[in-house]
């Protein structure tokens, strides 16, 4: 649709991962997973609406992992405290559009993160006109926080981040969700969380 | 805590990507853009094509019109400033706009100079008609370059001439080695290290988008295929004769670029288009792209 699509697949040729842009609906039918990118969400939920992807989406992440960053950490939510924009609802959490200000107060951070129970790692944070996760429900494992709100939530084959780890090069998170040899791998996770 | 710094705006410009940028001079041209699909808002007193007719100085936009858009819209809002006035950056930069586009289309305010626009924590869109035009700007701190094109003429040949020839020259440096790119530098007028790096990544570091005479859903589609990232349309939309359809078809077309049937049913069942002008119709001191160097 509308976003930074090129950064994402930067990240997956670096991890040997083959990725494709998703325009139409049968697209879906040849990727095993989906990240919906920064972008803006009005534009982004209008056009799914036009060019009738909801349903598909919506059906698609009910088996496959879906990430979803700044922009598609909105139209993840259950919540968007803004009727402008038609969430999938695949996280159990409420968002709020650029509550971290304007470009002007749009920052880079350092913010730690656990992977599982031994791993902790601080990373940079580039937050973009940022939306702010404002609640979590039920089942919903928060990896990292900033200014006492989560940045970065995890919950089943869902992951949700209010930042964007394709503009500092960062890869683990893509890792997390798409990776089944990587450690973090959700699966191999949800078992340390269980434990 | 580490804001306004130039990867934080390119950061931005990436976010853009893919998306239209409306001209709109009021709050409720501002809800129609963001109706109908538009990644930005660029608010300015007057479209390109009423400067164009009207004549006189073209200044940076009041600060209550922009104040109204921002308080209509939740989509980024640009707004431009004169060549080289950098207190009207610094005004807009106050208003907490989110990209300033200091830009050929209001009157230059310095013949000589561009802002220095690292100085700012917003971050700056500027107009190119070559790539030694866009790495100045950039080496000046720009986080996104667009074409320069022919702003206000509903003409899309200069700004197909601006992006051909930006590319071009791209794909030329890719192909030199490192001391034929030291004389290269100079025949562009651009910074050596930003050659080498343009060498090195075979684009521009920053996003590199389309404006000036897009008017139809095609002339968009045309864009993106010559490797425009995104397109602004200035009076194409609100110079039609049904500006929220065609907002909306430019949109999609700009999505889907590369398929040629939904740009056509994108282009289905609209009004005229603006009137536009020739080439020739303007007379070469008369042509915005001619400002700035």
């Amino acid at each position: 649709m509308q976003g930074n699509f090129s950064l994402h697949h930067d990240v997956f040729s670096r991890l040997g991962i083959d990725s494709i842009p998703i325009k139409v609906q049968s697209d879906l039918d040849l990727i095993d997973g989906l990240v919906i990118p920064g972008g803006e969400s009005t534009t982004m939920s209008l056009l799914i609406n036009t060019f009738r992807l909801r349903e598909p989406i919506i059906n698609f992440g009910k088996d496959h992992p879906v990430m979803g960053t700044c922009a598609g950490l909105i139209l993840m939510a259950k919540e968007v405290q803004d009727k402008r924009v038609q969430s999938f609802g695949f996280l159990d959490i409420s968002v709020e559009r650029n509550a971290y200000g304007r470009q002007i107060k749009s920052s880079t951070e350092k913010v730690l993160y656990h992977f599982g129970l031994n791993k902790k790692v601080e990373l940079k944070t580039t937050l973009i006109r940022a939306p702010k996760i404002s609640n979590v429900g039920e089942g919903i494992h928060i990896l990292g926080e900033f200014d006492g709100s989560p940045v970065a939530v995890l919950s089943g084959h869902y992951l949700g981040l209010s930042f964007h780890p394709e503009l500092n090069n960062i890869d683990i998170f893509h890792q997390v969700l798409f990776d089944p040899n990587c450690e973090y791998y959700y699966k191999n996770l949800k078992q340390t969380y269980a434990a | 805590m580490n804001n306004g710094t130039f990867e934080v705006k390119v950061g931005l410009a990436e976010m853009l990507k893919g998306g239209v940028i409306m001209d709109v001079t009021n709050a409720d041209q501002a809800k129609i853009a963001e109706d109908a699909g538009a990644c930005a808002v660029m608010a300015l007193e007057r479209i390109p094509a009423d400067i164009r007719r009207d004549g006189g100085i073209s200044r940076m936009s009041a600060p209550e019109m922009i104040l109204g858009i921002q308080a209509q819209v939740s989509i980024p809002v640009m707004a431009k400033c004169r060549i080289g006035h950098f207190a009207e950056a610094q005004v807009l930069e106050t208003l907490e706009i989110d990209f300033i586009d200091e830009s050929e289309v209001l009157t230059p305010a310095d013949e000589h100079n561009h802002i220095w626009k690292h100085n700012f924590k917003a971050p700056f869109v500027c107009g190119c008609r070559n790539l030694g035009e866009a790495l100045r700007r950039i080496s000046e701190g720009a986080a996104m370059i667009r074409t320069k094109g022919e702003a206000g003429s509903g003409n899309i040949v200069e700004a197909v001439r601006h992006m051909r020839t930006v590319m071009t020259e791209i794909k030329r440096v890719t192909c030199l080695e490192q001391d034929q790119l030291v004389a290269e530098a100079k025949n562009l007028g651009a910074p050596l290290s930003l050659v080498q790096q343009v060498a090195n990544l075979g684009k521009l570091p920053v996003p590199n988008f389309a404006a000036g005479g897009i008017a139809t859903p095609a002339d968009a589609s045309l864009m993106m295929q010559l490797g425009a990232e995104s397109v602004f349309v200035g009076s194409g939309i609100f110079k039609s004769d049904d500006p929220a359809a065609r907002a909306k078809a430019v949109v999609e077309a700009t999505t889907h670029y590369q398929d040629a049937k939904r740009v056509a049913a994108a282009s289905s069942g609209l009004k005229n288009a603006m009137k536009g002008l020739d080439m020739s119709e303007i007379p070469p001191e008369e042509r915005l792209q001619e400002r700035g160097w």
